[in-house]
């Protein structure tokens, strides 16, 4: 029994999620091996032989693999797929594009989004938004999972030294062409990593008033999330989104600020440590998983939040 | 063009999950069920190029127990013109919907197969991926824009870093994100004009597709519930709470 991660990468830096993924893929089986394919790779493939977890690193580079088209990356994967009991990537954008394309390809019923490995076939899932978790086992030979990243702690990145083998591309999708990607560059901690998250909702009423998010974000040093409601309203753009169909996130600290708190809002975020909510309304849902509720007009609370962060002597960056 | 879009009944967005005490699934008897969200706007979208004259037909599809047909007829007062129920019952897996969804494209020959980037009661997020796969047609998912070329389409996917653009030649596959569009609603003339339109009905078993689950559901229970937390008086006593009590900050 082999397992083969697929690593997530930019050509030049590893996305802080394959250290997740290798950390739930290597409690499937101690074989882990990784697959990177890109285009002037090398460095993410000496980054990710360094990941102590990991037994051997195949590295496909092939300037078809600049950019990430889920066909190309497919087609390279199959050409693997024979020496692999379990097939791994993390459920984020990237996985869910591409898992279920391999998958069906080897005729295997995917088992995505697992929070837990119970065994090399059983795994713990979250259905209905989170509402309900689902034991499953999964029967066919061949397995492919996708992983929750904040589900899982990140392997540590250095103390290996696993061998790095080199593998040929496969053949080059004609129908699908990369046109352009759009990124939105922050200074801030990444959303899906970040120790604290300060979210924003329909009760912001503007995207000018994200401002006083912004301003207490920078203060904690984290990373600004939103309902989709702020998203669809064109408050702030879609990758903030926080939720059933948005991110997930798993921070120490969850502001959540004229957000009301619908099931897909809590989906991504109930697993939180501590949330507070501040919200007008002291029926709304989200003061149901709120650790801290503040019944209060944000736009009154948060100036005299951060004046009161002011005042604090130290804060936890 | 002719567009196929593929529904699924599930249910409702605004219902509280209720766990089943065997731990055999979810409470579903009497409970208001729907159109799977992003579904809605897979059909939306299909009716908008069908009214920019740049497609000629849409077939609404679902897969599923009898009234799953439900969500076929909502399509079509909404603007699918004719619908096609394939008739399965339990649990069926993405896919199995797909290789079904397979055979019906291998009969229809559509250009374009639309449906909602993911189901909201498995959130499995994987029959558009599948369904591509098994037809070697290219994908393009969680499309928040998509614009109709000659023989291609530029699509704008939502992705965790912002916004990614890929053209796909036609025949092609593409899941719909929740900001694709605005669904509309069925007029009362519309809803009574769907109920003459036709509805194709196929027993899967007959499409010679094996439908049996290759995943074990061994028990589905709730959630751990979070301790009930506090209201704190004010901003002041807050942040106290947050440095003191819970040392986050």
């Amino acid at each position: 029994m082999s397992v083969l991660l697929i690593a997530e990468h930019n050509n030049k830096e590893v996305k802080p999620f394959t250290y997740n993924a290798i950390n739930a893929a290597s409690q499937i089986d101690q074989d882990l091996h990784v697959l990177v394919i890109g285009y002037n790779s090398d460095e993410v493939a000496k980054s990710i032989s360094q990941v102590p977890n990991v037994k051997k690193v195949i590295q496909i580079d092939n300037e078809i693999y600049a950019n990430y088209i889920a066909e190309n990356y497919t087609t390279a994967i199959i050409k693997q797929a024979d020496n692999y009991s379990h097939i791994v990537c993390s459920a984020n954008t990237f996985g869910k594009n591409l898992m279920p394309r391999v998958a069906a390809l080897l005729d295997t019923s995917q088992v995505s989004d697992i929070i837990k490995v119970i065994s090399s076939d059983t795994f713990l899932r979250p259905i209905y938004a989170g509402n309900a978790f689902a034991t499953v086992k999964s029967n066919d030979p061949k397995k492919c999972v996708t992983i929750r990243p904040t589900s899982f702690d990140p392997a540590p990145s250095t103390g290996g030294s696993a061998e790095i083998v080199k593998a040929d591309a496969a053949d080059k999708t004609e129908t699908t062409q990369f046109v352009k990607r759009e990124e939105i560059k922050s200074d801030r901690p990444e959303l899906g990593t970040a120790r604290v998250v300060v979210s924003g909702g329909r009760g912001m009423q503007s995207g000018e008033n994200f401002k006083l998010i912004q301003q207490v974000a920078d203060k904690l040093n984290a990373a600004i999330g939103a309902s989709r409601a702020a998203v669809d309203a064109g408050y702030i753009t879609n990758d903030h989104q926080v939720g059933q169909t948005g991110k997930v996130v798993v921070p120490d600290l969850y502001i959540a600020v004229g957000i009301s708190g619908a099931i897909q809002h809590l989906a991504g975020m109930k697993e939180s440590k501590v949330i507070v909510a501040i919200n007008k309304d002291g029926e709304a849902p989200i003061f149901s998983v709120a650790d801290y509720g503040l019944e209060a007009d944000l736009f009154e609370a948060l100036p005299q939040f951060l004046s009161e962060l002011n005042k604090l002597n130290t804060i936890q960056k | 063009m002719k567009i196929l879009v593929a529904v699924k009944r599930v249910i409702d967005y605004n219902v509280q999950i209720r766990v089943k005490e065997d731990g055999s699934g979810v409470v579903t008897d009497n409970v208001k069920m729907s159109t799977n969200p992003p579904d809605d706007n897979a059909v939306e979208e299909a009716v908008k190029i069908k009214e920019a004259g740049k497609a000629t037909e849409i077939v609404a599809i679902t897969v599923g127990e009898e009234k799953a047909q439900e969500t076929v007829r909502k399509a079509l007062a909404v603007g699918a013109d004719r619908g096609i129920h394939v008739k399965v019952d339990g649990i069926i897996e993405p896919l199995a919907v797909s290789k079904i969804l397979q055979k019906i494209v291998d009969k229809e020959k559509p250009d374009l197969v639309f449906m909602g980037k993911q189901a909201i009661d498995d959130d499995c997020n994987q029959t558009g991926q599948m369904l591509a796969a098994l037809l070697n047609w290219p994908q393009a998912t969680f499309a928040s824009k998509i614009e109709v070329k000659e023989r291609s389409l530029e699509v704008t996917r939502e992705v965790d870093e912002g916004l990614e653009t890929i053209e796909v030649n036609v025949p092609a596959i593409v899941t719909c994100d929740l900001r694709l569009n605005e669904p509309r609603y069925a007029s009362l003339p519309n809803i009574m004009k769907a109920k003459k339109k036709p509805i194709e009905q196929i027993n899967a078993s007959d499409l010679g597709v094996d439908t049996n689950p290759r995943i074990e559901q061994i028990k589905v229970e709730e959630p751990p519930k979070r301790k009930a937390g506090i209201k704190v008086a004010n901003v002041e006593e807050l942040v106290q709470k947050l440095k003191n009590e819970a040392k986050v900050i």
